[in-house]
């Protein structure tokens, strides 16, 4: 596995090609349903947040608060990401983005945002909440707890050796793209 | 009905911390399938590793701890409102312990109060057995498969598929082709051929309740199922839609009279993930024996 260390800056993002397995360590900020339609509908980022060179995690964790009061993620794998292409690709540019980990791929338009901004789509495995909540060293902070909801908060997750595999790159090419259309005419094959 | 109340909070933990054993010996074997070195392998390893991890933590295999879908068979005369009143303490109880994740959102207003029952929430569908005790199954069912499910009406032009068995499958597997990694694979399919818009989804949830290694009594959806899995695993989509050789665990297929008019396929996609437990409980509502 190859070490994916913070800062996250673009000369490491684009040196990373579809097919790379990586073991990331830094920050990580939590995002999902409603976390990308408020700012894509012009919400600001709570103050003292940046994204920029960040990742974004897909990803609605069980968080419990431990006998100290500390917040303790107890499950954390990640969701799908397709759900957010309507505005991830904006999302990537506006806040420069340099990372999103989800699951089950994304379209175009973030293939397209990815390779104009040297970012990368990261999949991690899907359902392996454990393994993954393992990696994550500390809570470092939590946003709109409130308003969206514990899964749909942004939680600001510190991890060490998070794995995933490189499955968008910004060089424009896609392991789902590749996948679908393989599987498609295999699929004719059978019919 | 304490004993009760302790017995379902001790399913939900067991639902969600541990995988049944029938699925996770398909996991293992779909592990040993793929190839040395790819990234198919490594990620039936996590998975592996996940599931020894989140029994050891009795923690959830996975964060979203899904739809809560309860199954009971119950003797006739049995209180109904009384267990559905005890399931709804139950999932609060444990949601409270960690068990389910804060997962269920008032759909008009937004709201997620934290509790996990509300409106349809938890589900639970009731059948009387000339049994003297109590069965209950549940199942745990997260977005990401759910949303993968499709229901075809046929015939399908565009598919070319028509009112018989050749145009089942190829719904069935264009809604695999569809699905790709997106649902959680290694998957399992339930499927119910006929019934109405409702019931088809219905029905084809109640296949994820068979074992992973069962054969279909009825010939002709046994021939369909191993066809589908033989198939699907020819595809090339693989763990995650990584690309490799184990794209379903398994097929379950049932079917349902329809009438004239219409002639609906559901198919229900369950991810690698398949939580899913049963008891018998005893005469005092202590749990007596596992299902699975």
């Amino acid at each position: 596995m190859i070490p994916l260390t913070a800062p996250f800056t673009e000369e490491k993002m684009r040196s990373l090609r579809v097919g790379d397995a990586v073991a990331i360590s830094g920050v990580l900020f939590t995002g999902r349903d409603a976390v990308h339609k408020y700012l894509h509908e012009g919400g600001a980022l709570p103050a003292g947040v940046t994204l920029l060179d960040g990742i974004i995690y897909h990803c609605g964790p069980v968080v419990l608060k431990d006998e100290k009061g500390d917040w303790k993620v107890t499950a954390a794998g990640p969701t799908t990401s397709i759900r957010e292409e309507p505005y991830q690709g904006q999302i990537i540019r506006q806040f420069g983005l340099r990372g999103v980990i989800g699951k089950g791929g994304m379209g175009e338009r973030t293939l397209q945002a990815c390779k104009e901004n040297g970012c990368v789509y990261l999949h991690a495995i899907g359902g392996a909440a454990q393994v993954l909540a393992d990696c994550v060293t500390r809570v470092l902070n939590v946003y709109f707890l409130e308003e969206f909801g514990s899964p749909e908060a942004i939680w600001v997750l510190e991890v060490k050796d998070f794995p995933s595999v490189v499955t968008m790159d910004s060089h424009g090419r896609s392991l789902h793209q590749e996948v679908f259309a393989h599987s498609q005419a295999e699929l004719a094959k059978h019919l | 009905m304490n004993a009760l109340l302790d017995s379902l909070v001790e399913i939900i933990r067991r639902t969600s911390a541990e995988i049944p054993d029938d699925v996770q010996r398909a996991i293992l074997a779909g592990l040993e399938a793929e190839k040395k070195g790819t990234i198919a392998e490594s990620a039936m390893k996590i998975i592996e590793r996940n599931i020894t991890l989140a029994k050891q933590k009795s923690q959830p295999i996975c964060q979203d701890t899904g739809s809560v879908l309860f199954h009971v068979n119950a003797p006739v005369g049995f209180d109904q409102m009384m267990f559905e009143e005890t399931a709804r303490q139950a999932v609060t109880r444990a949601t409270v312990s960690g068990y389910l994740r804060q997962n269920s959102v008032n759909s008009l207003t937004g709201v997620n109060d934290g509790t996990n029952v509300g409106p349809g929430a938890p589900s639970i569908h009731f059948h009387q057995h000339r049994e003297p005790h109590l069965e209950i199954r549940l199942i745990l069912k997260g977005g990401g498969c759910e949303n993968v499910g499709a229901q075809y009406s046929l015939p399908n032009e565009k598919l070319k598929a028509n009112r018989d068995l050749d145009g089942c499958r190829r719904v069935i597997l264009d809604a695999v082709l569809q699905a790709q990694g997106k649902g959680c694979g290694p998957g399992i399919l339930g499927v119910c051929i006929g019934g109405d818009r409702a019931t088809g989804y219905e029905f084809s949830k109640h296949q994820f309740l068979r074992f992973i290694e069962d054969r279909n009594p009825q010939p002709e959806l046994d021939a369909l199922e191993q066809d589908i899995l033989k198939t699907a695993n020819e595809l090339g989509i693989g763990p995650m839609g990584f690309g490799g050789k184990t794209t379903l665990l398994g097929v379950k297929i049932g079917a349902v009279n329809r009438v004239p008019a219409s002639f609906f396929v559901s198919v229900s996609y369950m991810c690698w993930a398949y939580r899913r437990q049963g008891v018998r409980l005893g005469s005092g509502g202590e749990i007596a024996q596992w299902l699975y």
